[in-house]
């Protein structure tokens, strides 16, 4: 299946990633690649298998009361803000 | 105990010798320490050598055993974590640009376990950005090398940690498994590598990579060493909520009860020609040893793992995209400068990764977004179901699986980055386990019978059933004798 530069364009728009011209074709064709070996999954016929949401038994891992605990101090939580102002994370200007 | 020769001697001889005053933490943490400064420039084991914080931790560790008050069998050992672990005031990158100068504010929980065990903890391993890779080339900060042969790859994602405790830098450590990124270095570096039943060790403060995947896990020289580390981290942690509440047996107990009367299955698909010939013959003589000692081979059957590979490089990468959004340069990490919050993000995210999280992102976002969920991220979680019931009915007839780890003795640096599917298969024998959530672990089985290479026997348990995977894998430790030291490096 070939992924299109349009497509992987849009993919890049939805995950935020800025590509140059040359990553944009390089990873059209490696996802092209590895969406056909994936297709294999297509032979199996999962119609009535429950997916695997969860890797644990039910009960294994209970709820925990709803209690407040200990956090971090927010000089702690910012202090490997690339920005702050006050005790708040600054960032560019969200509108032009 | 003469101090030369104590940095081959094992985890667990080192912590006896502790014990009998015969050394002191001080003396061994230098002699570690040492042995990093005089090899680390070939191998590139660590990121980042703490040293003044170790000596400090083994000074203390010296002070409570001379008042009677060592605090566990670990009390005062010089060991050293996979820098996906986050350490107080420590700098943890994950092996990334976008998280390089990142100093956490709080421990992993398995990083204060080790802590209140009294480990010393002499620094931070290499790595693959992200975990995600199988030859440490995809470290931001240059690839770890073989100590075995240094023109070739410890394998990875944790090939830092397998590689630092080959090369006797360090008595053991701890890595994260996600598709065998703690088996297959273990097994191209000649050590002992855990990946524990999903669940069993806690991910509190470990960097996501696959959550329905990722597990934590020791590296170590020795089985019995292994089973200490894993022993230390284990447990319920309130704090992560896919940790089980199960209770952890003493590993060490019963660990030397040998393999009579095991019955250990063979899966006729792990053995048809997939590896390369001298990989295969290892694992068979393995498998014949076992007999000798008087467990029984049982053939079964996994007719979903061929779909393995496939199947995790749908998970993963979906789950990966989405926890690799938190990187966007707002609270912790890389922001590159921009005018507006969308540029930011972008530019930061297209500096701060390297090409296989970029690749795994887009191909996560993907298989995530409108219209292909079903085809894909859904679909492959069924396939989950596939594979796991082929292990729970295999576990009716046997109660261990065994095969290779890795389909090839360490491949040379450079070999397969420039074709991703290929690395990707590197992995097709230990990405089962994670997907069926199962323990499972490398040992060593010997070394290639040209190549002179380690090459290890994968052993897959029962969900939380650690102790029979270690007491077979111990087994197999005492009949070959002791593995090993790689002559790369000196």
């Amino acid at each position: 299946m070939a992924l299109s530069l349009d497509e992987v364009r849009r993919i890049a728009a939805l995950a935020r990633l800025r590509l140059s011209p040359e990553e944009e074709t390089r990873l059209a064709g490696e996802l092209s690649a590895i969406l056909d070996y994936v297709r294999q999954l297509e032979e199996l016929d999962v119609s009535g298998v429950e997916p695997m949401t969860h890797a644990l038994a039910a009960g294994e891992t209970p709820f925990r009361e709803d209690v407040l605990l200990p956090c971090l101090p927010p000089e702690e939580a910012l202090a490997n803000a690339p920005a702050r102002a006050g005790s708040c994370f600054q960032v560019p200007r969200i509108l032009e | 105990m003469s101090l030369p020769g104590i940095l081959d001697r094992s985890l667990t001889d080192l912590s006896r010798a502790l014990e009998r005053r015969e050394v002191s933490s001080e003396e061994v943490t230098l002699a570690s320490l040492s042995r990093i400064e005089a090899t680390d420039g070939r191998l590139h084991a660590f990121l980042r050598v703490a040293p003044e914080r170790a000596v400090a931790d083994a000074r203390a560790a010296d002070a409570r055993r001379a008042r009677g008050e060592a605090r566990s069998r670990l009390d005062g050992i010089p060991i050293a974590l996979k820098d996906i672990f986050l350490t107080r005031g420590l700098e943890t990158t994950c092996g990334s640009r976008i998280l390089e100068g990142f100093v956490p504010p709080f421990d992993a929980t398995v990083v204060e376990r080790l802590a209140a065990a009294g480990a010393v903890v002499l620094g931070k391993l290499n790595m693959d950005e992200f975990a995600m890779g199988s030859s440490n080339e995809n470290s931001a900060f240059g690839p770890c090398r073989n100590p075995w042969d240094l023109e070739r790859t410890p394998g990875g994602s944790s090939g830092g940690s397998a590689a630092a405790v080959a090369a006797r830098q360090v008595f053991g450590a701890l890595g994260t498994d996600t598709g065998g990124s703690i088996r297959q270095p273990a097994s191209l570096c000649g050590v002992v590598g855990v990946k524990p039943t999903y669940g069993r060790v806690s991910r509190y403060g470990v960097v996501a990579f696959a959550s329905s995947l990722d597990q934590v896990g020791p590296i170590a020289r020795t089985v019995p060493d292994a089973a200490t580390l894993l022993g230390a981290v284990a447990g319920h942690d309130p704090r992560d909520q896919t940790s089980s509440t199960l209770p952890v047996p003493d590993y060490l107990e019963g660990l030397e009860g040998g393999a009579r009367g095991l019955r250990i299955g063979v899966p006729r698909e792990w053995f048809q020609g997939g590896s390369e010939a001298g990989v295969e013959r290892r694992v068979r003589e393995a498998l014949a040893a076992y007999e000798a000692m008087g467990a029984t081979l049982v053939d079964v059957e996994l007719p979903h793992a061929k779909y393995g590979v496939a199947a995790y490089y749908l998970v993963a990468p979906a789950e990966a995209s989405s926890n690799l959004a938190r990187y966007d340069g707002v609270r912790f990490g890389l922001r590159a400068p921009a005018r507006t919050l969308g540029e930011m993000y972008g530019e930061t995210r297209d500096r701060g990764f390297g090409a296989e999280p970029k690749r795994r992102i887009m191909l996560g976002t993907y298989a995530l977004s409108a219209g292909y969920y079903d085809a894909y991220y859904l679909r492959a979680q069924k396939v989950r179901t596939l594979v796991r019931r082929d292990f729970d009915r295999a576990f009716e007839r046997c109660d261990l699986v065994a095969g290779p780890v890795s389909p090839t003795v360490a491949f040379r640096l450079g070999e397969k980055v420039a074709d991703p599917l290929q690395m990707y298969l590197a992995d097709v024998f230990t990405i089962s386990c994670n997907l069926a959530a199962l323990p499972g672990l490398s040992v060593p089985a010997g070394l290639h019978p040209e190549s002179g290479l380690p090459i290890g026997l994968q052993l897959v348990g029962r969900p939380f059933d650690e102790a029979t995977m270690l007491r077979a894998a111990r087994a197999l430790e005492r009949e070959m004798g002791p593995a090993p030291a790689p002559g790369a490096i000196g």
